[in-house]
């Protein structure tokens, strides 16, 4: 099985799984495949068309809100000389797309999500008595480092650093699937081939793997 | 008119209820040599050629082509209108432990499973049809290899398969010309081989359905259907139609360009130009009708369509309908004289039910860091495996386990996905910013997982039966599942962590998360992995097995099963290839016998 399946299996049984937390008479007709009241995209929808976010399912951010997402998107993936920053190429708005889309896991993420928004910018007027987006860099980088590595957080801090390496998840995840995260790993795959040739030489000899046999 | 309604249905010699590996092979030997075939589908028509997202990156789908409820293996994967829970067609799990679940997969779709599957094609060895004549555990099968491997032979053939004979034990090799060339390794395979060797264990060549070059339309037709030139010529046609893989896009999304095995693009074009075969899909199968003498008349349907209750007759009847779907159709074809459902007068319908033994570790490979960058897509799934080597140990009874598993591994600069860059927080100390943007450069590409695929052994524990209440939103009344792991293969799940880890090691990696020493919690549930057979299976003895084997029920002799419902073990290997050989050679049975006037 390629890897995105396999990784799609293991979320695949992860939510599974969580169903069995549902009360037992409501399992026993399960069926239902997103929350009561709620639209997913169906078990059957146009696989071969591009989607944008807004366009299945209301969004979430107002204004304000969007302008935290975007401070905080641009404090994980800052621009540098590969690739620009992560609120430039739409990340905000996937997130978005995320927190308000109607599946159980979103729905989860949404709370921790809106919940951490708020926190920041509590904690930014608490330290600074400014909004989150008007802090330095520095002041920042002072929150973000209390709460960027959970197993390391001061209990005070503990909600807000599962808020972090969520939100740093959401973001990556929606920066390397643009074609400016395609580009910033140097992914050159995705095109037809006539042959495929293996790795070439160089790639062998850095592993050490010069003398292996080309079968 | 090969898509037919239930105003168009004629007369047939056999009915297939079913259209992936087992219905499509079946529809497929029975149509290529005159039997007029209806096969009856649950789910929509699908054409691969038409719906395939081939190109489209995550980008372009919603939530960035997230697993959800709706899609369990994300946007893009083939499967329509399936998962482990269908909205309206409900099952019921007897427990609420997580130990004694059962996720019961379905693809209401042409071609059903085959569509997404991960064309894993490996043969059953000689000792996989005789496993309790080897440890006294389990049920010996009604045949041998050497009696199946000449269907192996004709199914990689017609499907093609990469591979290459390495000769190794209970590993069969195939015929000349069977096999197509495998693809290059890629460098985490070269590497993972190099480090598996050092510990003892072998890596060869993956078997996978994959075109690595066109077919061979001069030779392989004539060995496929001797003395048939109609066949030949269809077949030869349409393997000119199947192109080779591109080295681009996941298999699992389906193939536009033919070059993998699906049922949809291999089994049932050629099937439907013989004019023989008939299509009615919608049609989700309710009972096996019988006639005055206690033989199968047909089947009665739904038409999801419409609602509307129908029939359609024939005199044969084959159920290829996934082995739980054929279970259930079984259970519910009651009558005065068949009170406990069809075929069961044994008592073994529905018993016996297996899946396979799953368990992963996943590894960072400092080796495999900051690599210069090339294409790694591929085949995509694995060029290599290693095919299980302990039997030795196993048999002097070193292992604390009596049955074996082969390891599916991988890695590479993958396509980037929702989980590129994520969850890094063990290597990274939770980075963020330009360091964590050059930590996410270095990692890409850098990680490697390891699945075992091993045996489960039959046992009383886990089957399904019918839920006396619920039924699904036709009134069909709904499958109840009972499952059970014992020790044969929780002790062999935490055998995979510690072999996976050790793997791992010898490349100078660091294992990512902890190595599970609980098999309760190593092993994976019930159903998960999605290779669930038995159910109804062949043996010897009427009084103890649903089949004989030829698939052929012991009650009603024109009624024959050939999905893995008749499975009597589940070897290590995937089931689809050995699912396909078996059918065919069913099928054969089937019109030998209709050329004898014994249906």
């Amino acid at each position: 099985m390629d890897e995105p399946l396999r990784v799609d299996r293991r979320t695949a049984i992860q939510w599974v799984l969580a169903a069995s937390a549902v009360p037992w008479l409501q399992r026993r007709a399960s069926g239902a495949a997103a929350a009561p009241g709620t639209r997913g995209y169906g078990t059957d929808p146009d696989l071969n068309r591009s989607y944008l976010p807004g366009e299945l399912w209301p969004l979430t951010l107002t204004p304000a809100l969007r302008s935290t997402a975007a401070a905080l998107c641009d404090v994980v993936i800052p621009a540098d000389s590969e690739s620009p920053s992560a609120s430039t190429v739409g990340v905000v708005d996937f997130i978005d797309e995320w927190i308000s889309a109607p599946y159980d896991a979103q729905q989860a993420d949404r709370k921790t999500i809106l919940w951490g928004l708020a926190w920041l910018d509590a904690e930014s007027q608490r330290r600074y008595q400014s909004s989150f987006t008007g802090l330095t860099q520095a002041q920042k980088t002072a929150i973000c480092d209390d709460i960027c590595y959970l197993p390391e957080a001061k209990p005070q801090f503990a909600d807000a650093a599962t808020f972090f390496a969520i939100y740093r998840d959401l973001t990556a995840g929606g920066f390397y699937t643009t074609p400016a995260g395609i580009r910033d790993l140097k992914y050159v795959g995705n095109v037809p081939l006539t042959s495929f040739d293996g790795p070439p030489p160089e790639v062998l000899r850095k592993v050490g793997l010069d003398e292996a046999p080309r079968t | 008119m090969p898509f037919v309604t239930p105003a168009t249905l004629r007369d047939y010699d056999v009915i297939v209820v079913g259209s992936g590996a087992a219905g499509g092979q079946t529809a497929y030997t029975l149509s290529m040599s005159g039997a007029r075939v209806l096969m009856l589908e649950a789910g929509r028509n699908y054409v691969p050629e038409h719906e395939t997202p081939m190109f489209q990156t995550r980008g372009e789908a919603p939530l960035r082509g997230a697993s959800t409820p709706d899609k369990p293996f994300g946007f893009h994967d083939a499967t329509v209108d399936g998962g482990w829970q269908v909205p309206g067609e409900p099952y019921v799990n007897a427990t609420q432990e997580d130990s004694g679940r059962f996720d019961w997969w379905r693809a209401r779709m042409l071609g059903g499973r085959t569509n997404h599957w991960g064309r894993y094609s490996f043969r059953n060895g000689p000792y996989d049809f005789k496993p309790r004549s080897r440890d006294g555990l389990g049920f010996d099968w009604p045949l041998t290899y050497e009696e199946l491997a000449p269907y192996y032979d004709k199914v990689e053939m017609l499907i093609g398969v990469y591979g290459a004979n390495d000769g190794l034990e209970n590993t069969p090799n195939s015929s000349p010309g069977c096999l197509l060339p495998p693809p290059r390794p890629r460098v985490s395979d070269l590497l993972i081989a190099q480090r598996a060797k050092k510990v003892g264990i072998p890596v060869v060549a993956g078997h996978r359905a994959v075109l690595t070059q066109p077919l061979d339309y001069a030779n392989l037709p004539a060995r496929l259907h001797p003395g048939n030139l109609d066949a030949q010529r269809i077949i030869a046609e349409h393997m000119r139609t199947r192109a080779a893989c591109f080295w681009a896009t996941p298999c699992g999304r389906g193939c536009s360009i033919r070059a993998t095995y699906q049922s949809t693009t291999v089994h049932l074009p050629p099937a439907l130009a013989t004019d023989r075969l008939d299509i009615l899909v919608n049609a989700m199968v309710r009972e096996v009708t019988l006639d005055k003498h206690g033989l199968a008349s047909g089947v009665s349907y739904i038409d999801k369509l419409t609602g509307r209750p129908g029939r359609a007759a024939a005199r044969a009847v084959v159920l290829a309908a996934s082995a739980c779907e054929t279970v259930r159709i079984l259970l519910n074809s009651k009558s005065s004289r068949f009170a406990d459902g069809l075929a069961n007068s044994s008592g073994k319908v529905g018993r016996y039910l297996m899946d396979t033994v799953g368990s992963s570790v996943d590894g960072q490979i400092p080796l495999l860091e900051s690599l210069p960058p090339h294409n790694e897509d591929g085949a995509s799934g694995g060029h290599m495996y290693a095919p299980w080597w302990l039997y030795g140990e196993q048999l002097a009874g070193k292992l604390g386990f009596p049955r074996g598993y082969h390891i599916e591994f991988g890695g590479g600069r993958n396509m980037p996905s929702l989980s590129t860059g994520a969850g890094i927080e063990w290597l990274t100390g939770g980075s963020y910013g330009r360091r964590f943007k050059e930590e996410v450069r270095r990692y890409y590409g850098s990680f490697v997982y390891f699945d075992g695929r091993g045996e489960m052994i039959p046992n009383e524990h886990s089957y399904c039966e019918i839920d006396p209440d619920v039924k699904d939103r036709w009134g069909i009344p709904a499958l109840r599942f009972h499952w059970k792991w014992s020790e044969h293969e929780t002790r062999q799940a935490t055998h995979m962590q510690r072999t996976f880890a050790q793997i791992i090691e010898a490349m100078g990696g660091r294992v990512k998360g902890p190595i599970l020493t609980d098999g309760a919690r190593a092993i994976a549930p019930g159903g998960s992995i999605i290779h669930e057979v038995g159910g109804a299976i062949m043996g010897a003895d009427p009084g103890q097995s649903v089949t004989n084997r030829w698939g052929q029920t012991w009650d009603v002799r024109n009624l024959f099963i050939t999905d893995g419902a008749v499975f009597a073990s589940n070897a290590d290997k995937n089931p689809t290839l050995t699912i396909m050989a078996l059918a065919w050679r069913a099928a054969d049975h089937i019109l030998d016998r209709m050329k004898r006037r014994e249906l």
